[in-house]
């Protein structure tokens, strides 16, 4: 089944739509609360009173949120409302833009990861970063996978191709590729390049995977194979995908952050979000009302 | 008040009038470059012979080769390739990829752009004062291969730092998300698709400083030496310098005017060849990064 993209923006359908796909929804994640009963809920990431300044801009506004481990969580909102933003704190990227300011607190199992002591490096090993764009370097499929164990001082041959196996395999794209390990990233489809830049994060073994879009420029198809593939990950990893398709983030989370302003309006279990959302803001824009 | 058709007509008629002008100019430029050539040519062809290019001046330089010339300018070329190089490259990158943005690196930028304009009797002076005396190379290969190079380290600045900028922020990002040092990032994913463009442009700037005459004037060319260079510290023969006494210098300029074109012809096939390898090498290594 393909899903529009889009929340509609036409008045009338939305209700239409709510009406139909809200038992999809439903039995979906009922399936998921079972499984989460059985697993210990531990929180991964924690921030608490996060603001963000680009510059003079703040893009973010004391934000206090907890992301459990081994779940996927979703941030939502509408363009320019914080959820990249807040992502890119997670793993320091944001580090990269001049003149940027965080305030408040980030912490990974309970350590702060603004601290002088923190080893930049390290923390992008442990927290991985999937791109809107699949960004392939231009080398072999075999070197990008290869790419990130090499830099952290891999050289043997066997347990380089031992990586790239199984985090091609985990990535669901060993099978395409295995012939043609030796050709160019960039010779596979969009969704394959996506995939191969998941198994590229997973070769060095992170705990938590960011996401910022990462199905925004592939077609329904890709789209499909990458949302399993993050559900099958979640059993392993701490999954935090920014999405622009609600639907999306109903199929794949299991906890939602809906962000507007650079402000965190809600979060909380996907099912409620989507069924009763405390703040009608938040229902306005899962509704497509807005955004 | 124009009708519509003359208005139309008049419009037509002025696009043909620009575009006829804009056409004539580059007949005109290609026609004079084509003149230069051909006369060159024509002229020097006849002389050109293995004994030519690989013989000794003999008889007050009336007759023989310009064997010394052609190895003199070779190792000028080689000596000023090392200076300029690896300096520039690690300018650029430390310009590009290290230093914080600002008036700064504005201010920097502009003053490379000037220098590579500065007229290169001017690096010729600097040479002589740097090099031949405070330094006290004397008048020689290291002095004129030095200035060479100075007069080169601009544009190769320049196009190295052109040549990074063509890389595509995706890569730099990727590399740096999954852990890699700034510096691992830069060696491994940076300048490899960059290293076409800085070779390009490098082999570019050496190609003109390989044609100059003015720096190596006062800082080791010699009028005549019919043997090798055989260190660093001794004086050369040089083909643009060779050209400029054939031409105005010599007492029997009517009797070296073959000579003259022989030479000019063997200066032009040089940086042609030059160039050459640089169209060579950009085109196969653009084929390696671009499938």
């Amino acid at each position: 089944m393909i899903i529009a993209d889009k929340p509609q923006k036409n008045s009338e359908l939305p209700q239409e739509i709510k009406v139909k796909e809200q038992p999809r929804i439903v039995t979906k994640l009922s399936q998921k609360a079972k499984s989460s009963n059985v697993v210990q809920q531990k929180t991964k990431v924690k921030a608490e009173a996060l603001s963000f300044y680009y510059g003079p801009t703040r893009a973010l506004t004391d934000i206090s949120f907890d992301i459990i481990a081994n779940e996927v969580t979703a941030l939502i909102g509408p363009s320019g409302c914080g959820k990249t933003t807040f992502l890119r704190i997670i793993n320091r990227m944001n580090d990269l833009i001049l003149g940027s300011r965080v305030e408040g607190k980030v912490s990974i199992d309970g350590k702060d990861i603004y601290e002088s002591s923190v080893d930049v490096v390290e923390l992008r090993r442990r927290v991985g970063l999937v791109f809107q764009q699949p960004n392939p370097f231009p080398k072999s499929i075999y070197e990008n996978v290869a790419y990130g164990p090499r830099i952290h001082g891999i050289k043997k041959r066997a347990i380089l191709d031992e990586i790239v196996e199984k985090s091609l395999t985990q990535a669901a794209l060993w099978d395409e590729v295995k012939d043609r390990l030796k050709e160019f990233g960039l010779s596979l489809s969009g969704g394959q390049q996506q995939r191969l830049c998941i198994a590229r994060v997973l070769a060095v073994r992170p705990e938590i995977i960011l996401m910022d879009e990462p199905t925004s420029a592939l077609d329904p198809v890709a789209t499909q194979r990458i949302e399993d593939l993050i559900r099958t990950l979640a059993s392993d990893y701490t999954i935090i995908i920014v999405t622009h398709n609600m639907q999306q983030a109903a199929r794949i989370s299991d906890t939602t952050a809906f962000f507007l302003l650079g402000e965190l309006v809600e979060w909380g279990k996907t099912s409620q979000i989507f069924t009763r959302p405390r703040d009608s803001k938040t229902e306005e824009y899962i509704t497509g009302r807005f955004g | 008040m124009l009708t519509k058709e003359e208005n139309h007509h008049r419009r037509n008629v002025s696009e043909k009038f620009a575009f006829l002008s804009l056409r004539l100019s580059l007949f005109l430029v290609m026609f004079i470059l084509g003149v230069i050539l051909y006369d060159i040519t024509a002229k020097g062809i006849g002389v050109l012979s293995w004994d030519f290019i690989t013989k000794m001046p003999k008889t007050g330089m009336t007759e023989g080769g310009i064997f010394p010339a052609i190895v003199g300018t070779l190792y000028v070329t080689v000596l000023a390739a090392l200076l300029a190089v690896p300096l520039g490259v690690a300018s650029a990158i430390f310009l590009n990829e290290y230093a914080t943005q600002g008036k700064i690196t504005r201010l920097i930028r502009i003053s490379l752009r000037n220098l590579a304009g500065v007229p290169s009797i001017v690096f010729g002076l600097f040479g002589v004062a740097l090099f031949v005396q405070i330094m006290g190379f004397r008048a020689s290969l290291l002095a004129a291969g030095l200035t060479l190079g100075l007069l080169t380290l601009p544009v190769t600045v320049t196009a190295a730092e052109e040549a990074l900028k063509t890389v595509p922020k995706s890569f730099r990002e990727g590399g740096l998300a999954l852990g890699a040092t700034k510096w691992q990032m830069i060696r491994t994913l940076v300048l490899p698709p960059a290293f076409p463009g800085m070779l390009t442009g490098v082999i570019l700037g050496l190609a003109r400083a390989a044609g100059e005459t003015a720096p190596i004037l006062f800082t080791g060319a010699a009028f005549f030496l019919p043997f090798l260079p055989n260190s660093p510290f001794s004086q050369f023969m040089a083909l643009p310098y060779h050209l400029f006494i054939m031409a105005t210098q010599h007492h029997n300029i009517s009797a070296v005017r073959p000579i003259a074109y022989g030479t000019a012809f063997v200066l032009l096939a040089m940086v042609f060849l030059l160039n050459l390898g640089a169209i060579i090498l950009r085109y196969r290594y653009r084929k390696r990064f671009q499938r």
